[in-house]
């Protein structure tokens, strides 16, 4: 079960990485669960300095922009 | 040999098609750019039968022809930039901010403003993330005013409806403002009104994959930065220009110089306060700035409109209440408005 955070205090980026990111994983047939977090204290957490970011199973996989499609389904799978 | 040939082949193949097709959309760019002119003129002389004399005809025909030329522009230079920002990112840009001393970090920190991807809702993580690395509060402000407010757009727009000088002159006076603004707010000594939190915090080096990308990934991140960003972005330039258009066939030649023009001394700091409390991106608001200007409103005023309404937004400043206590806030606010205001007036008197 991939576990996918997308970290941002909700600008429009914020949002399209996050639907972005939904599609992905659904076009990929993962098993996932996908979660926004706007704490900033989680975002701090992860040490992340430039929203929006992608985090997975606890990695940071992408972070201060928005990948393609395609690039998040590489990182997902 | 032919099965090595296959597998290797394939990232390869793709790169090469990638090539070939943007030299390919390059080739089309030059050339629609090049017969932009004609085909404007055709549209709307020969094929809509319109008169420029007309105020419809010449609200038209400014229209037929910005519109695609400023469009054709935008996208050229999106793409340029986005290339370009591949090789920034804001953990690189606070590893050489950091330990620079203030005069050179601000005039670094507002350089790299321009290049380095950021979104201003990273604007907090970002404060804190250079302040923890010893990044002087001064310096870290020239780079939070540089960055939203020489943005390619911006410059891509004035490029295209003012010429290249215009769009220089924006250039170098916003990050003269950002150096400027960012070391006078430094001179200030006012690092006890950031909330003492955020020194607590340790961010480490940041943690950003560790990219090194190859040439097709770039030019494929400039691609990314022109469906993202002139997707959503065009409607808001036609629309702008469409605006431009009816002031230019409408709208009496000299109406803006009572309000706006140089003979009127309270015209710039009217400006500024106007703008501030606007928020709006770069792509709405220059069209129509670009025919205020037409109509005999003042460069150095009309600059300044638009600097402050890019520069000093609301949600941002919002925003930063998390980290900045209201004094600092206060501080940042007056002192880009006044350094603003400078630039307008500056430039009212050279030009």
């Amino acid at each position: 079960m991939r576990r996918i955070e997308v970290l941002g205090p909700g600008c429009a980026n914020c949002r399209m990485l996050y639907e972005r990111a939904r599609l992905a994983a659904k076009q990929l047939g993962l098993e996932f669960e996908i979660e926004r977090i706007t704490d900033l204290g989680v975002i701090l957490g992860y040490r992340v300095m430039s929203t929006p970011a992608l985090v997975v199973d606890g990695v940071v996989k992408a972070s201060g922009r928005v990948p393609s499609l395609s690039q998040l389904k590489e990182l997902l799978a | 040999m032919t099965e090595l040939a296959t597998t290797a082949a394939l990232p390869k193949a793709r790169a090469v098609r990638l090539g070939r097709w943007l030299s390919l959309a390059l080739a089309a760019w030059m050339v629609a750019y090049a017969f932009l002119d004609r085909l404007s003129t055709w549209l709307s002389r020969d094929l809509l039968h319109l008169s420029p004399a007309t105020r419809f005809g010449s609200a038209v025909t400014f229209f037929v022809y910005e519109a695609p030329k400023v469009l054709l522009l935008l996208t050229l230079v999106v793409f340029g930039v986005g290339v370009v920002r591949s090789f920034f990112t804001p953990e690189k840009t606070r590893a050489i901010l950091a330990g620079k001393t203030e005069s050179l970090g601000n005039v670094l920190a507002a350089a790299l403003g321009i290049v380095t991807p950021f979104c201003s809702c990273s604007a907090v993580p970002l404060f804190i993330g250079f302040l923890t690395a010893g990044i002087p509060l001064g310096v870290t402000f020239s780079f939070l005013i540089s960055a939203p407010m020489v943005n390619e757009v911006a410059l891509a727009l004035l490029f295209g409806l003012f010429g290249w000088k215009v769009a220089a002159l924006y250039l170098g006076t916003g990050l003269m403002v950002a150096i400027v603004a960012g070391w006078v707010i430094g001179r200030l000594r006012l690092e006890r009104h950031v909330e003492p939190w955020v020194f607590g915090t340790d961010l480490g080096g940041g943690t950003a994959p560790d990219e090194r990308l190859t040439w097709e990934e770039r030019l494929r991140r400039g691609l990314e930065a022109v469906r993202d960003i002139v997707g959503k972005v065009w409607p808001y330039v036609v629309a702008g220009i469409a605006v431009g258009a009816g002031i230019h066939g409408w709208v009496p030649e000299n109406f803006m110089a009572s309000i706006m023009g140089k003979g009127v001394w309270w015209s710039v700091p009217l400006a500024v306060l106007i703008g501030v409390p606007m928020y709006s991106n770069a792509a709405g608001i220059i069209p129509v700035v670009h025919a205020l200007l037409e109509k005999g409103a003042a460069l150095g005023t009309v600059l300044a409109f638009m600097m402050a309404v890019i520069a000093l937004s609301l949600p941002e400043t919002i925003i930063l209440r998390k980290v900045l206590r209201p004094v600092l806030i206060a501080a940042f606010l007056g002192v880009v408005t006044a350094g603003i205001i400078v630039v307008g007036y500056l430039f009212n008197w050279l030009v």
